[in-house]
């Protein structure tokens, strides 16, 4: 039995990463297709049909181009820097609930890497480890416009994890869990999405979540106007690749989050009234819940193509002086309406 | 943008009492929000989003020319499939850009059936870089052999490619009764 | 246990990397990695939510934060000032009041005492959050008002002062 869950794990996790890492692969398209199609243009169309083999071809630029250390650079951090951006960004989806259990033969597959009942601050760890790849690889490029960029990614990366932890924390008063499995099992229904009862909560963790990803407006690690590229200005060949990568993972992974925490995960909307069985029910389910998400990575790219980025006193303002005064008057917000309802509703 | 004061209207009075002052208000809470403008923004880009695409995927589908369209010049042949130049060299005298030269040649007996008139041009060179595409040689023309109705000039990596020669400008040979095009010429 | 072995050895071992190395910053993140070590630690001692707080914070703040300012400050062995006597005395008493410390604590947690046996489930966040907001509520208090003391403390050193005029 130990044996057989091993390799359920195994076969899991190898599902799960492949997923994150062609997401993030077709993010690249989908981000330049939109692009392309907000500014009322084609956006790449020459590689495969409509452009859909462009990412392989990137992805052989990528690895066939000239690897280029400087000779001033840290040599191992050097190295070390993007590696850990992708490592962190990859760990990171372990504990998100993608499916409820699919019984195969007489096993029930649980569609979860790791229910550990700490879920949601283990994301939290992650993500803050993220910004280690971007400092290490900003400082070891020893360039100044690296090192600005890394400094800028640090920064706002810990400004913006109090905003999202603060939002966070009003979400778990009402879920009463840390962990991802139930909380998502919680939403049942669509009337029971999280959304529902943390609208506030909600627009504050996706502000911040976009900070987190270094996505437009919040881009001022790798602003190009400014500082060349940011911290990978010294970076070329795959290492850029890899920073590429692990962006979009991570925006992936942040979609991931928002859609389970706030949307409903797998939960969708009559899923239990079609008279369907179990596994056709997590099927759905794992579409629903990739629905979501496509729709948040769309909304993500959305959002760049629509407003310009910030200036850096204007990120450190709205960080610390609008979100977090706001995450915490939403934590006594949800305090003082859970307490109503507890004494008089109950 | 204007200061907030309005500017004194001692010095210049304006005639045409189209001048606005622009007063800048400070904003209120909804407008620092910022979020009815960015919903305001994301409403634009998605209209765009489902907008019709005006791009030409060129090499698939190409542009029709415009009729009066000047491009690449061409030098025509008569009805029985001869050169119509006769190398009088009005068309390198009209031209303003001086990118035509030519080098006469009597008819050799034997060849009425190349050249229409007993002077013809042996050599016939435009230098495409120096043209500018006006059309005057179109004009100037009493013979009705030169008109520049090809498509673009395309690129090249040395100068001298541009210098056409007749190798590219005479027109291809073509039957008038079978109005067919053959590439033998 | 020889997980425990071999994660305390590589605790201690980059624990004395962060000491012995010259440049700030790998001994940074020398030290960034003992606190992994660390959160291991507490990860085999089933205390989750510990563990993770110390992910977050220490690893994922705090180091950030260090590594933040000494890149910031570019420091190299040449620029490094030589250290007074007094410096290097008050480091020998700083330690040897460590080791004392450590040896009466090593002397009170016997391998029988029960907060060492005790119950392996206390470092669930249920379990912790229960024991924190009743038994240990006024410690809890206490500190965080020390926490707000020192977060204004910060925010009157950070702001610039208004001249008056």
């Amino acid at each position: 039995m130990e044996g057989a869950f091993i390799l359920e794990k195994l076969i899991l996790v190898v599902i799960v990463f492949t997923v994150s890492l062609v997401i993030a692969m077709y993010s690249t398209l989908a981000e330049r297709k939109i692009a392309g199609f907000m500014q009322d243009r084609h956006g790449p169309n020459r590689a495969g049909f409509g452009g859909l083999l462009q990412p392989l071809c990137d992805g052989g630029k990528f690895f066939f181009k000239e690897e280029i250390i400087p000779a001033g650079a840290h040599r191992p951090l050097f190295i070390l820097g993007p590696t850990l951006a992708i490592i962190t960004a990859c760990i990171s989806s372990a504990v998100i609930p993608w499916g409820q259990t699919l019984t195969v033969g007489n096993r029930e597959v649980v569609l979860q890497v790791a229910d550990i009942n700490v879920g949601v601050l283990y994301i939290f760890g992650v993500v803050a480890l993220g910004v280690y790849g971007i400092m290490i690889g900003g400082w070891a490029s020893n360039n100044k416009f690296s090192l600005l960029g890394a400094i800028r990614a640090a920064s706002q990366s810990i400004s913006y994890e109090i905003g999202m932890g603060l939002s966070l924390i009003a979400l778990l008063m009402v879920t009463q869990t840390l962990s991802m499995s139930e909380i998502v099992a919680q939403q049942s229904g669509f009337v029971n999405w999280n959304i529902w009862v943390q609208p506030i909560g909600f627009l504050i963790f996706m502000t911040c979540a976009f900070a987190e990803c270094n996505r437009v407006p919040f881009d001022l690690p790798e602003c190009e106007t400014e500082l060349v590229g940011g911290y990978h200005t010294e970076y070329s060949s795959m290492k850029l690749g890899l920073y590429m990568f692990s962006e979009y993972i991570n925006m992936f992974v942040s979609s991931a989050l928002m859609a389970a925490l706030y949307f409903g995960g797998y939960n969708f909307p009559f899923m239990h009234d079609l008279g369907l069985s179990q596994n056709w029910i997590t099927i759905l389910g794992v579409l629903a819940f990739f629905l979501k998400i496509f729709g948040f990575i769309f909304f993500f790219m959305w959002i760049r193509w629509t407003l310009p980025r910030f200036r850096y006193d204007q990120l450190m303002n709205l960080g610390w002086k609008m979100l977090i005064p706001l995450a915490i008057a939403n934590i006594v917000l949800t305090g003082v309406i859970t307490l109503i309802k507890d004494t008089y509703f109950a | 943008m204007l200061p907030n004061k309005p500017i004194k209207e001692t010095a210049m009075q304006s005639l045409s009492n189209r001048k606005k002052i622009i007063e800048q208000k400070p904003m209120n809470f909804w407008e620092r929000m910022y979020l009815p403008a960015i919903a305001k923004g994301l409403g634009i880009t998605i209209r765009h989003f489902f907008k019709k695409i005006p791009t030409v995927k060129y090499p698939e589908e190409t542009r029709p020319y415009s009729k009066n369209f000047r491009g690449q010049h061409s030098l025509k042949r008569d009805e029985q499939g001869r050169e119509r130049c006769t190398a009088c060299g009005l068309c390198a005298l009209s031209c303003p850009a001086e990118a035509i030269t030519m080098t006469a040649a009597e008819r050799k007996k034997g060849e009425e059936m190349l050249y229409r008139e007993e002077k013809y041009a042996s050599v016939y060179e435009i230098n495409m870089l120096r043209c500018i595409f006006c059309g005057l040689c179109e004009e100037a023309c009493p013979k009705e052999a030169i008109y520049l109705d090809g498509p673009h000039v395309t690129a090249d990596y040395l100068r001298k490619d541009f210098i056409y020669g007749k190798d590219k400008l005479v027109e291809p040979t073509f039957d008038i009764t079978k109005l067919i095009q053959d590439k033998t010429s | 246990m020889s997980v425990f072995y071999l994660v305390a050895f590589l605790a201690i071992f980059f624990a004395l990397m962060t000491i012995f190395t010259k440049n700030p910053v790998h001994s940074v993140l020398y030290l960034v990695v003992t606190f992994f070590t660390l959160t291991i630690h507490y990860i085999l001692l089933n205390a989750q939510f510990l563990a993770v707080v110390n992910f977050i914070v220490y690893m994922g703040a705090i180091m950030v934060l260090f590594l933040f300012v000494l890149m910031l400050l570019n420091m190299n062995e040449e620029s490094e000032p030589m250290k007074s006597n007094l410096v290097k005395v008050m480091g020998a008493i700083a330690g040897i009041c460590l080791i004392a410390t450590f040896l009466g604590a090593f002397k009170v947690i016997a391998p029988n005492n029960e907060f060492v046996v005790g119950n392996a489930e206390v470092g669930l966040v249920k379990n912790l959050g229960k024991v924190l907001f009743n038994e240990f509520l006024l410690p809890f208090e206490i500190s965080s008002i020390l926490l707000l003391t020192a977060m204004v403390g910060a925010v009157l050193l950070a702001k610039k002062e208004v001249k008056k005029i």
